[in-house]
């Protein structure tokens, strides 16, 4: 669970912040705080189903959902405990 | 009773002299959009006003009356004299919506200068094309996108001063950055502006185009005229409204209604500078009891698929009009927007060349759900035959939708490119470049582009442009764009690409050329889809054939594929 949430992190920090100063931590905003924007979220959401091998249907996609990284890990990791 | 009361009676009467009118404003005087939206207000004694009520990332707020406006935009506009930035230099506006960009580009417009805005999420190539086109003198921008400036700097030998407006000290400045803050800025109290005519350039907005660089749109002073009207008419903006556009300045309708519009009617309005999600944007009209709501279809289908339950956790009761712009508004968002907001949206249409509301759906006039509605008075607005360029009379039949040039807010060239704007015109029409009908009661029917150009979210992207950049990444050996369908924003835009030798296609790969689009150009031009190919469907004489793609996209009929090099 935490390598997911440390690797979900590293991700968005390297990918998408663009103010160096920024910090970033599990539950920053990161689509309504406007770090990640809606057409990102693609990005984002292919690096997940790549990295976890999972795929996240279009509409567990939302910004809601994708709001910041524990909110991502949980998903991920429901897709996860889907796959086993 | 409505701003512009009966539709029918004001096309008969119409004349733009209503607008000059109200402005105060006679043929040969000097008009200045800065003045009209800042200056003019406090004369008529609303320095008091709230102008500005802007609310940022974790609900920092900060509130500007017009007054404040006046003297903060004096401050820029001294500042940027004192740089020697002087008139119809261009000096760009690359910030996020903060506070320093709607009172910038105010700053800018008062001392006759050309205000540039730049969406902030454009990577540094999009940014390096369109400071170097426009010869930029100035940029103001934000800590968090200097960096995108530095990358580019060495390739912009015209641009001089970069000023961050929220310097904090912590780390050193590089050559030519200087920093400047507005709040802390000493008090011009009397500012000298400059006295710019009808025709002095104020804006310039780049739009993409299908094939070669990025347009500048060059705008006037005179614009005002058309923007205060159709702001007064089809918004219905009054005196105690609190008004919330949702475009960003770094497109036309953030900078002609999210700043132009609103501030010379002396109207408060609202900006919120943070990421979208539908309870924070319904929070937001609660909190601050918003009145009118001007959005865009990709927004509006959003929060239908958050659902009528987020509504109803919010009191929007305070709502008492609704408009929409940037791509067709489909039926279903009218309807479902008058289910749960008991008004529907009514559909505006206009363009970055046009600088104001053409075609138009205005209180009191019957919406129908789907349509774009019908010509602002004193817009003469038809479709056209494509081959002959001559007026379509018939009801249904699919045309171009065709302008009489002349209106106030047309762009006046494109910037370096006389040419191209030159061809936007043809037997006495401005072509916009958008195809529809026209239905028997006279209402505009949206049917699609008449050319390449990617429409997602509202906002124009050129095929050739993203087609380009992926050339530029190191597994990328051929590459065509074309528009997919997309529930949410209209169109995306989808990439078939060929690799290079010693590539092989896998996820991974896909990821890093979306990334590197990303950046390089925007997140709008991103490819949501990548396809491997073998080879890309080309013309005898190597032209990509978009079209074909297009089809196999939209399920379509490919029609002729003889000319083609190599079939799939």
């Amino acid at each position: 669970m935490d390598d997911i949430k440390d690797a979900v992190l590293e991700y968005v920090i390297e990918e998408y912040v663009e103010d160096e100063d920024e910090e970033v931590s599990f539950d920053t905003p990161l689509i309504s705080g406007g770090i990640v924007d809606s057409f990102s979220m693609v990005s984002l959401k292919r690096f997940l189903e790549n990295r976890y091998e999972i795929s996240i249907p279009d509409e567990e996609a939302s910004p809601e959902a994708f709001d910041n990284v524990n909110k991502i890990t949980e998903l991920v990791k429901k897709h996860l405990a889907k796959k086993e | 009773m409505t701003n512009i009361g009966s539709y029918d009676e004001r096309v008969k009467q119409f004349d733009w002299s209503i607008s000059e009118k109200e402005l105060e404003y006679s043929d040969g005087n000097i008009i200045n959009i800065g003045w009209y939206c800042s200056d003019r207000i406090c004369d008529k004694g609303h320095g008091g006003k709230t102008a500005l009520i802007w609310e940022g990332q974790g609900g920092v707020e900060k509130r500007f009356t017009y007054n404040d406006i006046r003297i903060h935009s004096n401050s820029i506009g001294a500042y940027l004299r004192s740089l020697g930035i002087k008139d119809e230099d261009r000096v760009c506006l690359f910030l996020d919506r903060i506070p320093e960009l709607y009172i910038g580009f105010i700053g800018i417009l008062k001392i006759g200068a050309i205000a540039q805005p730049l969406f902030s999420a454009f990577g540094d190539e999009s940014l390096h094309l369109r400071l170097e086109d426009a010869g930029t003198k100035a940029i103001l921008t934000q800590r968090k996108h200097v960096g995108k400036v530095r990358k580019v700097l060495d390739q912009l030998p015209r641009l001089e001063h970069i000023i961050v407006v929220d310097h904090d000290g912590k780390k050193p400045l590089k050559e030519k950055e200087i920093a400047f803050s507005m709040e802390a800025a000493a008090p011009v109290e009397n500012f000298e502006i400059f006295p710019t005519k009808a025709e002095s350039p104020s804006v310039l907005h780049y739009t993409s185009g299908t094939t070669g660089k990025p347009k500048g749109v060059k705008h006037v002073h005179y614009s005002l005229i058309g923007q205060y009207l159709t702001a007064k008419w089809v918004l219905d903006l009054r005196e105690n409204d609190i008004y919330w556009c949702t475009a960003d300045p770094g497109w036309v309708t953030g900078t002609s209604y999210g700043i132009i519009g609103a501030w010379s009617l002396g109207v408060t309005q609202c900006v919120l500078d943070s990421g979208f999600s539908a309870d924070a944007w319904y929070s937001f009209i609660e909190r601050h009891r918003v009145t009118v709501w001007y959005s865009a279809p990709t927004a509006i289908r959003s929060l239908m698929k958050a659902g009528k339950e987020a509504v109803e956790r919010h009191d929007l009761s305070s709502l008492r009009h609704l408009c929409s712009v940037g791509e067709p508004l489909n039926a279903e968002a009218v309807v479902w927007s008058k289910e749960v907001f008991g008004l529907p949206f009514y559909d505006t249409y206009w363009q970055t060349e046009t600088g104001a509301i053409m075609i138009t759906n205005v209180p009191g006039m019957e919406v129908k759900p789907g349509s774009m509605g019908k010509g602002f008075p004193g817009i003469t607005a038809l479709v056209i035959d494509p081959k002959t360029y001559e007026p379509i009379v018939e009801p249904g039949r699919i045309g171009l939708i065709a302008f009489k040039p002349g209106w106030p807010s047309m762009m006046r060239t494109y910037w370096n490119n006389e040419a191209t704007y030159l061809s936007k015109f043809n037997n006495g029409w401005y072509l916009s470049g958008d195809r529809a009908r026209l239905d028997k009661d006279g209402y505009f029917w949206f049917v699609g582009r008449d050319d390449d150009v990617i429409n997602t979210g509202g906002h124009l992207v050129s095929p050739f442009e993203v087609e380009s950049a992926l050339l530029e990444h190191e597994a990328v050996a051929e590459s065509a764009v074309v528009a997919k369908p997309d529930e949410v924003n209209m169109e995306v835009v989808k990439a078939f690409i060929t690799l290079k030798p010693g590539f092989d296609p896998n996820p991974d790969l896909e990821l890093k050329i979306m990334n590197f689009i990303r950046k390089k150009l925007s997140p709008l031009a991103m490819p949501q889809e990548i396809e491997y190919m073998d080879s890309i469907p080309k013309t005898r004489s190597g032209k990509i054939m978009r079209r074909l793609l297009h089809a196999k996209e939209w399920g379509e009929e490919t029609g002729d594929t003889s000319t083609l090099e190599d079939d799939e």
